[in-house]
């Protein structure tokens, strides 16, 4: 099936991957990878290290030749054009800007490898260098910027040809704390004033979760989820999504009527069509749990740790038959003391239930009930 | 869908004929110049001597039996002697000068490295020479020992093996100095604060830390050392004046004078078969050393 | 005055104070002195002896630049000095050429590491063996040893170290510079052109350079691929050597090593302009 954008879903994609498939060697990078992403988006595939997002990436840009399947841009394929003839541009993670050139060569160079005039290349250059506010520089080798300067530079280059399609490797992942947050807002700017479809590949689920329209959740190869960032944490539609997408309490069990049957008897209620007795589970963020007294609540048990957070505070709290502490999120003046009992009301409403596939998919991978 | 699979390996096909300008004239050349005399002399190891020089097309294993003549083999082992003592005082006297330049400032670690590889970059058979008119009879370390009176009558240094150990060593000597020096250098100083801070004294350090870690870099430097020595001929012939007979001299004299080709081939081969198995141990034991050290990334 | 005297000195004994803690006190220091005096020993003995105005090599009698002028008369020494030139020159522009072009394909089109060892063994292996294997060759096709082969041999031999060197600097260089360029819509000659030889510039002309010099230096290979009539420097040195020693020798040596000072320091110079472009 392919994944689609809801609201363009009349006209024509800007990219179109169908049934996208690659292998190195004997890795199954891709696993037949469908996708659309509609002009004027920008659109995040996220995922741990090695999940093939960046192999998707140069499977676009033309550095990879994918063993199977086709890449369409405006419909037209791409498969068999060499990069360099590709209406497509890439920000390289390691930016890859040329240490021979200065910054403004740099940024002439694909207009010249295009054969535009030298009034055409110098104009279009000086624009680029004004929006990044870089004009000052324009004399300086990469060596002598620094890091959110180099960003930019190769942020503009790519930009200047006008491409059809903007890619994004990691953009930010080289940056410190303080310039990501800038950046970040820069790359969601010049989007929108372009009016440019960006790509961005990130293991950084903040990143595409803050930047990106919609974001596509990339695990071992195949797609997990397509879905806009709420969608995607409000209703994660496997286990992995809800995992690796904020924090949650995974509660592992098998699907009943009304909820899910966990190892130590109890029933975790939440809507579900899954058929009943398949290994499913509960997923249940932090702040859909409230405290209450010893006793009352879906679950009890033991606080063992607490956090302040400034505004809020997490609570960890051992429930007896649970592998691992239930986290919480409860405002700070409610704080219990470490090792008072507990009791959890859980808002059934917002709990998700999603099939437990670990058995199946990914064998032998570790059993974590709470991750960030 | 096989369409599009011809497309993509097309494009593949594509890329790989797109090498073919690049590496087709270096490879063609490299076959022609070095695997196929390489192969020859493979050959001709298993053939007959021509009776007037060449090589005469019928199979013999007699070039090896012939190896292990006790002349033929104390040649050999002389070789490996003499070749493992250069080795051996080359790093016994190049260690400790690579860790100094290794912990001399930058800038001077740059002239030292230079002062010490100067010398490899002049002509080796001036070199050679050189030391004939230092070690001769009359020469000037003769002239030197007699004026301090250590000595009243020259010494016979010339001619001698020794004379042919220490022009060895005088020879490669800098090989041995720059992977030691690579080696020591490119270790985390920090390594040596953690040991010192851990409460080992500088000679602990030393023994416990540097050393080990520069083991893959002195191997690196023997090899160096090693190989070009065993089949070095100029050395015996001017240094040791011809008494020394060392492979080398041997495999040159089948070809040059005796015009024995396919026994000479068989020396060559023999030669060449214990350094290469010297170099692949080498790797080997530095890979050990080098994965020991360093745990495996993890792929990005 | 005084007082930056005195600065001075306390800063010395401060940096030598520092040294000793480092482990650079004299069990090091002592070491390294004498290696370089065992490294210079010969060579200053040699370029002392080729002002001395008697034949004699043993005494010395006073300055003379007779020998100078006595090589310069010599025609054997012109003629092979000249040959060398020749095969320097001529194997230093095909090694690099060669050794560029095979380094570039096998870090793009290669992966694995056949044609690179094949590609590094001639710098490895026993030059003996080399020069054996290449007189079997030419003889084998009746080919007429003199220029033209020892220039082939010399080539072959250089190449490797040409190729080691444009490897190494290859595998520094981060791969997605050609990779971008491709991405801007350079063809990839013009990816070959404009960024990758920029890139490899350094290593090329220092490959280039120490082609040269060691085709100059070499003596083995082109001892065995050289026909007797036609000789090169170290060849006509060797012979020189053999048949007794003789007071042009070192002046003739001490000129070499003259040249080679000046090469390395070019080289550093070259090496240091390229990477500044």
């Amino acid at each position: 099936m392919t994944y689609g954008p809801d609201t363009v879903s009349a006209s024509q994609p800007l990219l179109q991957l169908r049934s996208l498939s690659h292998s190195y060697g004997s890795v199954q990078a891709l696993h037949g990878i469908d996708l659309d992403i509609a002009g004027n988006e920008f659109f995040a595939l996220l995922g741990p290290s090695g999940c093939g997002k960046s192999t998707l990436l140069r499977s676009i840009a033309g550095f990879e030749t994918p063993a199977h399947g086709e890449i369409l841009l405006d419909g037209e394929p791409l498969t068999a054009l060499p990069a360099h003839r590709r209406p497509v541009n890439m920000m390289f993670q390691s930016y890859a800007l040329f240490p021979h050139l200065s910054v403004e060569k740099n940024v002439a160079y694909g207009l010249e490898a295009e054969g535009r005039g030298k009034a055409e290349v110098r104009r279009r250059v000086g624009e680029a260098l004004e929006t990044i506010g870089l004009t000052k520089f324009a004399k300086r080798r990469p060596g002598q910027l620094s890091g959110g300067q180099r960003q930019r530079v190769a942020l503009a280059r790519a930009i200047v040809k006008r491409p059809r399609l903007l890619l994004l490797d990691e953009p930010l992942s080289a940056l410190d704390r303080k310039v990501r947050a800038e950046m970040q807002l820069e790359l969601k700017r010049l989007q929108h004033e372009a009016g440019m479809t960006f790509v961005v590949v990130t293991h950084d689920q903040e990143e595409a979760m803050s930047m990106a329209d919609r974001v596509a959740v990339l695990n071992a190869g195949r797609l997990e989820q397509v879905d806009t960032p709420v969608a995607l944490y409000a209703a994660p539609r496997t286990r992995f999504v809800a995992d690796f997408i904020g924090t949650a309490n995974l509660l592992d069990g098998t699907a009943a009527a009304g909820g899910i049957l966990l190892d130590n008897g109890l029933v975790i209620a939440a809507d579900h069509t899954l058929p009943a007795g398949t290994a499913a589970t509960a997923v249940v963020r932090p702040e859909d749990v409230a405290l209450a007294g010893a006793g009352t609540g879906t679950l009890s048990g033991t606080v063992v740790d607490t956090f302040f957070l400034g505004g809020t505070s997490t609570v960890s709290v051992q429930v007896p038959g649970l592998s691992a502490p239930f986290t919480c999120t409860v405002r700070a003046v409610q704080v219990p003391q470490r090792g008072s009992q507990v009791g959890l009301v859980i808002d059934a409403a917002r709990t998700v239930a999603v099939e437990d596939d670990r058995a199946a998919s990914r064998p032998g991978a570790a059993q974590e009930t709470v991750s960030s | 869908m096989p369409a599009l699979r011809s497309a993509a390996s097309g494009a593949a096909w594509r890329r790989r004929l797109a090498g073919l300008p690049i590496l087709g004239p270096g490879v063609l050349f490299l076959f022609v110049l070095a695997v196929l005399p390489v192969a020859l002399v493979t050959v001709y190891a298993f053939f007959e001597r021509g009776r007037f020089g060449g090589v005469e097309y019928n199979f013999t294993l007699d070039n090896f039996v012939r190896l292990a003549d006790p002349l033929y083999l104390g040649v050999v082992l002389k070789s490996i002697l003499i070749a493992g003592a250069a080795t051996g005082i080359a790093l016994l006297i190049g260690y400790p000068a690579a860790l100094f330049i290794s912990r001399l400032p930058k800038r001077w670690r740059t002239l030292a490295l230079i002062a010490v590889l100067l010398p490899f970059w002049t002509n080796f058979l001036i070199r050679t020479y050189a030391w004939i008119l230092l070690l001769n009879n009359a020469g000037w370390i003769n002239q030197g020992l007699q004026a301090l009176g250590i000595t009243t009558e020259p010494v016979a240094m010339l001619y001698t093996e020794p004379a042919v150990v220490v022009g060895l060593v005088y020879m490669y000597l800098p090989l041995m100095i720059l992977p030691l020096y690579a080696s020591l250098s490119s270790q985390d100083a920090q390594l040596t604060e953690a040991a010192t801070n851990l409460g080992s004294s500088p000679f602990r350090v030393f023994r416990t830390v540097t050393l080990p870690l520069s083991a893959p870099g002195a191997l690196t430097g023997c090899i160096f050392v090693f190989v070009p020595a065993m089949g070095n001929f100029i050395i015996p012939e001017l240094i040791g004046g011809g008494k020394t007979v060392l492979i080398g001299n041997l495999i040159r004299d089948q070809f040059l004078k005796a015009r024995d080709w396919p026994f000479g081939a068989a020396l060559a081969l023999v030669m060449t078969a214990f350094l290469v198995l010297l170099l692949v141990l080498q790797q080997r034991a530095s890979r050990a050393v080098s994965e020991g050290k360093t745990p495996r990334k993890a792929d990005a | 005055m005084s007082t930056i005297a005195a600065g001075r000195t306390a800063g010395d004994k401060n940096v030598r104070r520092r040294g000793a803690r480092h482990g650079r006190g004299w069990h090091l220091r002592v070491p390294f002195w004498a290696v370089i005096g065992f490294l210079y020993l010969p060579i200053l003995v040699v370029t002392a002896m080729s002002f001395n105005a008697s034949s004699n090599l043993f005494s010395w009698s006073g300055f003379s630049l007779k020998w100078y002028a006595e090589i310069f008369r010599s025609p054997e020494i012109l003629a092979s000095l000249g040959n060398t030139l020749i095969v320097a020159a001529a194997a230093a522009v095909l090694a690099t050429v060669l050794g560029t072009l095979t380094a570039v394909g096998i870090h793009r089109y290669t992966r694995g590491g056949l044609i690179r060892a094949i590609a590094i063994a001639p710098a490895m292996l026993p030059d003996l063996l080399l020069a054996i294997g290449l007189l079997s060759l030419f003889t084998l096709l009746n080919f007429t040893l003199g220029l033209l082969s020892v220039i082939l041999a010399h080539t072959v031999f250089a190449m490797a170290f040409v190729t080691a060197i444009v490897l190494a600097r290859l595998a520094q260089v981060d791969p997605s510079l050609e990779e971008a360029s491709r991405d801007l819509g350079a063809t990839p000659a013009r990816t070959l052109l404009k960024v990758t030889v920029p890139q490899l510039g350094p290593a090329i002309i220092s490959g280039g350079l120490l082609a040269f010099t060691l085709s100059l230096d070499e003596f083995v290979i082109a001892f065995f691929t050289t026909s007797p009539t036609v000789s090169t420097l170290p060849i006509n040195i060797y012979s020189m050597v053999r048949f007794g020693v003789s007071p042009e020798i070192n002046a003739l040596a001490t000129m070499l090593l003259g040249l080679t000072v000046l090469a390395v320091l070019g080289t550093q110079r070259l090496t240091k302009i390229a990477d500044s472009l």
